[in-house]
């Protein structure tokens, strides 16, 4: 009776491995899918760009305070704790280059995604979901209007143009934070934080891989978001948690896709 | 099908089934919509009946039989037939389903704008003469979330109507408005229908308003036409099941209990289970 | 919102976009320096590289005047061939001297060149005769206490030449600053 009842919790548990395995890959498949769908549909978006202007407002303009607020923090922040360990090796003036390098090949692109996914991500991934739930996407299928057309191409593309330009914006003060705390506060030569910044950024390897990391990042959360968003069960409860797992999913997604770019951009 | 039956209905059902996994919620199912006629579909919630609005849509496919539109079979057209089709066709959601982020101008100008090139003065023209028609005009800088339910209804119906179809659909037309806002919505589907010469299919379990102004009545119930007529017809009808619905009867046919086993077994049974465990 | 108003605010946002990497690329990067101007390639072969990469800075006088663009191992030779990207504005004469040097004690490893006196200058193809490796952390330890084991303790604090004989005494206190200044040659 009771290896029985073993065996049976063993084949639920066995069972629910299954399942979650198989609804993963049948998510990333319908994802590949409407990814697949928002790139042939792009054509008939962009005859209404303003579409995606309007788009490019609410998750790009949008996020912008938070973005920079955070920028100006994380660049001070870094200034200081850096100070810190490099004036134990007596080259502090290697504080600007490990600012620059910090903020413009890592902080900056992952950072700014990492918000965009709470802040941008979040507030696509509900409307559509609300959109699906009030029946607007059918509406407008009714209506011949495409819903991938109308508004998950425009979002999409909203979002792979603000990612790069929210990333650009963050790396940028975030070296004005540490600009601030390195040179005024603490004392750091500014000669010294400038030139050894210029003579170890290279323009092409640091700011330009940087740059394609946020693009490539913007392709995926902004994505994952549309997905959840026109995935979700059209019911107050589906819609909240496909909000969470939009959060979830792209920053582990940033995450990995971070670890991945990395580690090819080094070998390049 | 002949050229005179074509003609006659713009809308036709033959022989539809349709399912998910299985479950077949629709079994055969035989309806003809006739030009310039409002048609009703009537049955108990979860019968199916807005299921046969996105058939007729093409926002589903059928597993048997077919679904015809103006004589062309719905589920065999390539995406831009289909959409072609819709263009026809108006349908007003259950909640209205107005776009939130849009005005009430915006809502009703948004078909005129994805699918002609009219200049900004006419679209103004005609969105102002479509709110007219709805008793909304002054409405028309609102957003919908400063609408009431019956408002938003009207708002939807001006915009399903923006392109003068041949089709207007409404999916529960009457569902959750006062009495008031019932009658004004009633009234609408029915001169609207004359005004345009279209044709209306209306999905509803609203025994009342719907007898007032339908010319035609399906009544379905489990996956099955179980009766059809004018209704006059139907009130002297005496299916059992027509009789229940159309009176509001609580037991008949449609029994107040889902299927069940046995009652006295149910309240045993978790007993005697937990006894034996 | 009026669609102009927004239409402004995603110009604005753009265009401090477009702003923000011009800023980064001139005032913190070396787009100014290097990296689109034009350049001439020339190889030096090495014994020993060290930890030297692709992309390495190679400076002349602390100036950066080009990078590696590629290490490649030569099998007839057993060297490393390591090819440098110069840029066009500077010329170097034919017998230049190019070393791996570290920059601080821990930093990345780089390339001088020391000019030498020869009329005619370097062209692009051309190689580099006169080379010095890297410094090998470990080996030079080991040459160090070699030469202190061998040496009697006093003569080993004349030969390093170092002010702390203190820390010469013992061999792994000892400031290896002093000791890479000196590279121990045989």
């Amino acid at each position: 009776m009771i290896r029985s009842n073993i065996l049976v919790g063993l084949v639920r548990i066995l069972r629910k491995i299954g399942h979650n395995f198989s609804d993963r890959i049948w998510r990333l498949g319908a994802g590949a899918r409407l990814f697949g769908l928002t790139l042939a549909y792009s054509g008939e978006s962009f005859r209404r760009f303003h579409l995606t202007i309007r788009e490019v407002y609410f998750t790009g303009v949008m996020s912008l305070i938070i973005v920079l607020v955070s920028a100006f923090f994380v660049g001070m922040v870094l200034a200081l704790q850096g100070y810190y360990t490099l004036q134990k090796y007596g080259s502090s003036e290697a504080i600007g280059v490990l600012v620059a390098l910090s903020l413009l090949r890592e902080l900056g692109p992952v950072v700014t995604a990492l918000l965009f996914a709470g802040r941008a991500g979040t507030a696509i991934t509900a409307e559509i979901g609300l959109m699906k739930a009030t029946e607007q996407l059918s509406a407008m299928e009714m209506m011949a209007v495409s819903p991938i057309a109308r508004v998950v191409a425009p979002r999409f593309w909203a979002g792979v143009i603000a990612m790069p330009i929210l990333a650009t914006l963050f790396s940028m003060v975030g070296i004005l934070g540490g600009y601030l705390v390195a040179v005024p506060l603490i004392g750091v030569d500014a000669g010294a934080f400038w030139s050894q910044m210029q003579a170890n950024v290279d323009w092409r390897f640091d700011i330009l891989n940087g740059v394609i990391k946020s693009l490539v990042f913007g392709v995926a959360c902004t994505m994952i978001a549309l997905f959840e968003g026109y995935d979700a069960p059209p019911t107050a409860e589906g819609v909240s948690r496909a909000t969470t797992r939009t959060v979830v999913t792209s920053s582990l997604a940033v995450l990995g896709l971070d670890f991945a770019l990395t580690s090819f951009m080094i070998s390049m | 099908m002949t050229p005179n039956t074509l003609a006659q209905n713009i809308v036709e059902i033959n022989n539809l089934s349709f399912g998910y996994k299985g479950r077949m919620l629709h079994q055969g199912i035989n309806m003809v919509f006739p030009r310039g006629k409002v048609v009703a579909i009537m049955g108990g919630s979860g019968s199916g009946k807005t299921t046969l609005l996105r058939l007729i849509g093409g926002q589903l496919k059928p597993s048997k039989g077919e679904a015809r539109v103006e004589g062309q079979i719905v589920h065999q057209q390539s995406r831009d037939g289909i959409y072609k089709l819709r263009r026809k066709m108006g349908m007003l959601f259950q909640q209205g389903a107005l776009f939130t982020d849009l005005s009430v101008y915006e809502n009703v100008a948004f078909p005129m704008r994805e699918h002609t090139d009219l200049p900004e003065s006419m679209i103004h023209d005609l969105v102002l003469m479509k709110l007219n028609a709805v008793g909304l005009r002054g409405a028309h800088k609102l957003m919908p979330t400063e609408l009431s339910g019956g408002m938003a209804r009207r708002v939807a119906l001006a915009r399903a109507i923006a392109l003068d179809p041949d089709i207007i659909m409404y999916d529960e037309p009457f569902a959750g408005l006062d009495p008031i806002s019932m009658g004004v919505i009633c009234d609408l589907i029915r001169t609207l229908n004359d005004a345009l010469g279209a044709t209306s299919i209306i999905v509803s379990h609203d025994v009342k308003e719907t007898f007032t102004i339908a010319d035609y009545v399906y009544f379905v119930a489990n996956g099955v036409v179980v009766a059809e007529g004018t209704p006059e017809d139907l009130r002297k009808s005496t299916l059992p099941f027509v009789h229940q619905f159309v009176h509001g009867e609580k037991d008949g046919p449609v029994p107040f209990h889902y299927a069940a086993g046995d009652y006295a077994q149910d309240l045993l049974g978790f007993e005697n289970a937990r006894q034996g465990a | 919102m009026e669609r102009t108003t927004i239409d402004l605010w995603v110009g604005i946002f753009v265009a401090l976009g477009l702003a923000a990497l011009l800023g980064l690329a001139m005032k913190v990067g070396n787009l100014t320096t290097s990296g689109i101007g034009e350049t001439y390639t020339v190889t030096a072969n090495f014994e020993n590289i060290g930890g030297l990469k692709p992309r390495a800075p190679v400076k002349s006088a602390g100036v950066v005047v080009g990078r590696v663009s590629d290490i490649t191992f030569d099998g007839t030779t057993f060297e490393a061939v390591v090819s440098l990207n110069i840029d066009k504005r500077y010329a170097f004469p034919k017998d230049t001297f190019a070393n791996i040097y570290t920059a601080g004690l821990l930093g990345e490893q780089y390339i001088g060149l020391e000019a030498g006196g020869d009329e005619v200058s370097l062209v692009s193809g051309d190689k580099i005769i006169q080379t010095q490796d890297a410094v090998v952390l470990e080996k030079m330890i080991s040459q160090f206490l070699y030469n202190k084991a061998s040496e009697s303790p006093e003569e080993g604090v004349a030969k390093t030449d170092t002010n702390s004989t203190k820390e010469a005494d013992d061999a792994l206190g000892s400031n290896p600053l002093d000791a890479m200044t000196q590279p121990a040659k045989p």
